[in-house]
């Protein structure tokens, strides 16, 4: 059977499935629309949260991101800041915001601030960050549809958009869920196999996670001396102790990460479906533990495929590999334009070098690692099938539940509790998914211009949960003080210096050439990158709200109550 | 009124055992991944664990492990907690 048609089969059979499991599990009131009914087992919500987490950056970009562009060590940043987010979210975040049983984020910033004003900032962040992060998905709907299906890439956009639309709208939070459940099954097993075969063949070792620990079959030679040799040969950096810029740099990366994980709110409002406060910090673990297998599976990953593809470059001889020698997966991805071979000194030979005037492999994108890994390590074509399928599910999981975060802010927060308190029930559901299609469409629109957009946004998307969200949220829980001025000053602060920090370096939305203050050097503060930026806008915000409150007068005595109602630990059945 | 002063003690315990609970866990938290992972990686990598230089195994595999094992713990102490609390609010 021809790989086209296989991929045909396999997407089809689970989007089969995923839509009649929408259908099934249809919503009927706005209770089961935005949170399920609150009658979710906390390890089925687990693995719902980890589809909903798991993005197509995860899947797709992840691996190849820790392998190359950050060359081994300096790609832990993603590992840690992506997983330990989760500890802040169990600890600090979510089992109060259950107890709290509304349906958004908002909801709570509004009634805490006793103020719409904090409301209306809250629903603005919550929707320019979900907004962004669904143009990510987006592309990688219309990079997978593309890829696999022989499209192009803007008629994968579109068939990408339609099924997002169609589940999502259909099936609020409850069909969003057990959907979710199903994506996450495809998903990771679509990860993991490749993976385990990898290991297999080059340490013997069928757990990925050892595999990267052990010796090469046949020799006593271990993986990662072996790979770390063959860079610093090439004229690479070693793989396993490359920082990413400088130890700052890593710490504020991994620390933006983590508050954006803990701050996000598409994934916050998936707490709110568990039966329990308790059910909640039990739920965060589960959803730790599966997104974990695909986290500690990632690593490994990327260094195996790193090391297969210098071994493919270099002949047993220890020269380089002849162009004419080049395996089929090669001229596979050429095809493409990720993968580019250049032979520039006419040797008949590909030299891949650290240096880019010698490197004749001239391009070799981060994406492909994942993407062509079954072809590397000439796995069957169901496999690859299987591989599309993972991603899509990936991109689509994660992109419904941003989609539901947006639709209910708008609906629930701005009109409902905002601007129309007396819409009806019905009138509140046909407004959310009139907001879903909104959204839908100015994804897709954003996803294709201005061009360069997609490729910031999770720089974007996490330093502003990270600075306006987070703190916003933790203040509120702990800080009695914290009054209505300091919140609101708080947030705007914090997502205006970071939403600064990363145009000034990368265009304002991202439009090449619109970098204002442009004779500043890069990274000109303390050598931080934008991406790693969060941070600084969440210090900035705790800052700013703190001296705020100070000066002006202390919250009523509701806020009290509301807290004193949060922390008691008698009240735990709802 | 003594009823609601003797409430207010035992709540105050409460938190302060929940505080102490999340402060040390949180300490955990950091150190073995901005400890561990990034800050004193390099001592750290002098060790090796089989194929594995320490530093790096804890920022690319142990610290998420350590993760996981502190939610499930403080899911399981706050629940204990919970309970005695509300024990001891029954005699």
């Amino acid at each position: 059977m021809s790989l086209t048609l296989l991929t045909y089969l396999v997407v089809g059979s689970t989007f089969a499935v995923y839509i009649g499991i929408a259908i099934a599990t249809r919503a009927s009131s706005t209770k089961d629309f935005y949170v399920a009914d609150g009658g979710v087992h906390p390890i089925a919500n687990g693995m719902a949260t980890a589809a909903d987490w798991m993005s197509a950056a995860s899947f797709i970009s992840m691996a190849g991101l820790i392998a190359l562009s950050y060359n081994g060590y300096g790609g832990s940043v993603f590992l840690m800041g992506w997983t330990g987010g989760y500890v802040l979210l169990a600890l600090l975040i979510a089992p109060y915001l259950r107890k709290y049983g509304k349906y958004t984020v908002p909801d709570f910033i509004g009634e805490r601030y006793y103020s719409d004003t904090a409301r209306v900032v809250a629903v603005i962040c919550l929707v320019l960050c979900s907004v962004t992060y669904v143009i990510g998905q987006m592309k990688g709907v219309g990079v997978a549809f593309s890829r696999f299906l022989e499209t192009d890439y803007e008629t994968g956009l579109g068939i990408g958009m339609f099924i997002v639309f169609f589940y999502a709208v259909l099936g609020g939070m409850k069909g969003i869920t057990y959907t979710q459940i199903a994506q996450y099954c495809v998903l990771i097993t679509a990860y993991t196999i490749p993976a385990i075969f990898i290991s297999l063949q080059l340490t013997g070792n069928p757990l990925p996670q050892l595999g990267l620990g052990s010796t090469l079959t046949g020799t006593d030679v271990y993986l990662l001396d072996k790979l770390d040799l063959i860079l610093l040969d090439l004229g690479f950096q070693e793989y396993t102790t490359t920082l990413r810029g400088s130890t700052l740099n890593m710490v504020a990366f991994t620390a933006s990460l983590m508050i954006g994980t803990a701050g996000l709110p598409h994934v916050i409002i998936r707490f709110f479906t568990v039966p329990s406060v308790a059910a909640a910090r039990r739920s965060a673990g589960w959803a730790l533990v599966f997104i974990a297998v695909l986290y500690t599976t990632a690593p490994a990953l990327a260094a195996m495929a790193r090391l297969n593809i210098v071994d493919t470059m270099q002949q047993s001889d220890g020269q380089a590999l002849f162009i004419e020698d080049k395996p089929e997966w090669f001229e596979n991805w050429e095809q493409t334009g990720l993968l580019k071979v250049e032979d520039l000194n006419g040797d008949g030979r590909i030299e891949y070098t650290s240096d880019p005037k010698t490197n004749e492999l001239t391009k070799l994108d981060n994406d492909i690692l994942v993407l062509a890994n079954p072809e590397i390590a000439n796995l069957p074509n169901w496999v690859i099938a299987l591989v599309a399928a993972g991603g899509l599910a990936a991109a689509l999981s994660t992109a419904a539940g941003l989609l539901l975060a947006i639709s209910s802010a708008i609906s629930h927060d701005l009109l409902k509790s905002t601007y129309m308190p007396s819409i009806s029930d019905k009138a509140e559901l046909r407004a959310s998914r009139i907001a879903m299609a909104v959204a839908v469409l100015g994804a897709g629109y954003l996803g294709l211009n201005p061009p360069g957009f997609a490729a910031g946004t999770v720089a974007l998307a996490f330093g502003l949960a990270a600075s306006s969200l987070f703190p916003a949220l933790l203040m509120g829980i702990f800080a009695r003080r914290v009054n209505r001025e300091g919140a609101v000053a708080g947030m705007l602060a914090g997502i205006s210096v970071t939403l600064l920090y990363v145009f000034q370096h990368k265009g304002i939305m991202f439009i090449p050439d619109t970098g204002f203050l442009g004779a500043m050097s890069p990274n000109w503060f303390f050598g931080i990158e934008p991406n790693a930026f969060g941070v600084v806008g969440a210090l900035v915000n705790f800052t700013v709200a703190f001296f705020v409150s100070r000066l002006t007068s202390p919250p009523p005595s509701s806020v009290d109550e509301l807290l004193d109602y949060l922390h008691d630990p008698c009240d735990v059945a709802s | 009124m003594a009823d609601q002063q003797n409430t207010k003690i035992k709540r105050a315990q409460f938190y302060a055992r929940v505080r102490s609970l999340m402060f040390r866990l949180l300490i955990v938290w950091f150190v073995v991944s901005f400890g561990f992972g990034i800050l004193l990686v390099e001592p750290l990598n002098e060790i090796r664990l089989g194929g594995y230089k320490l530093g790096f195994w804890f920022a690319q595999q142990g610290s998420i492990f350590v993760f996981i094992a502190l939610i499930f713990y403080f899911a399981a102490a706050m629940t204990r907690f919970e309970r005695e609390y509300r024990e001891e609010a029954e005699q």
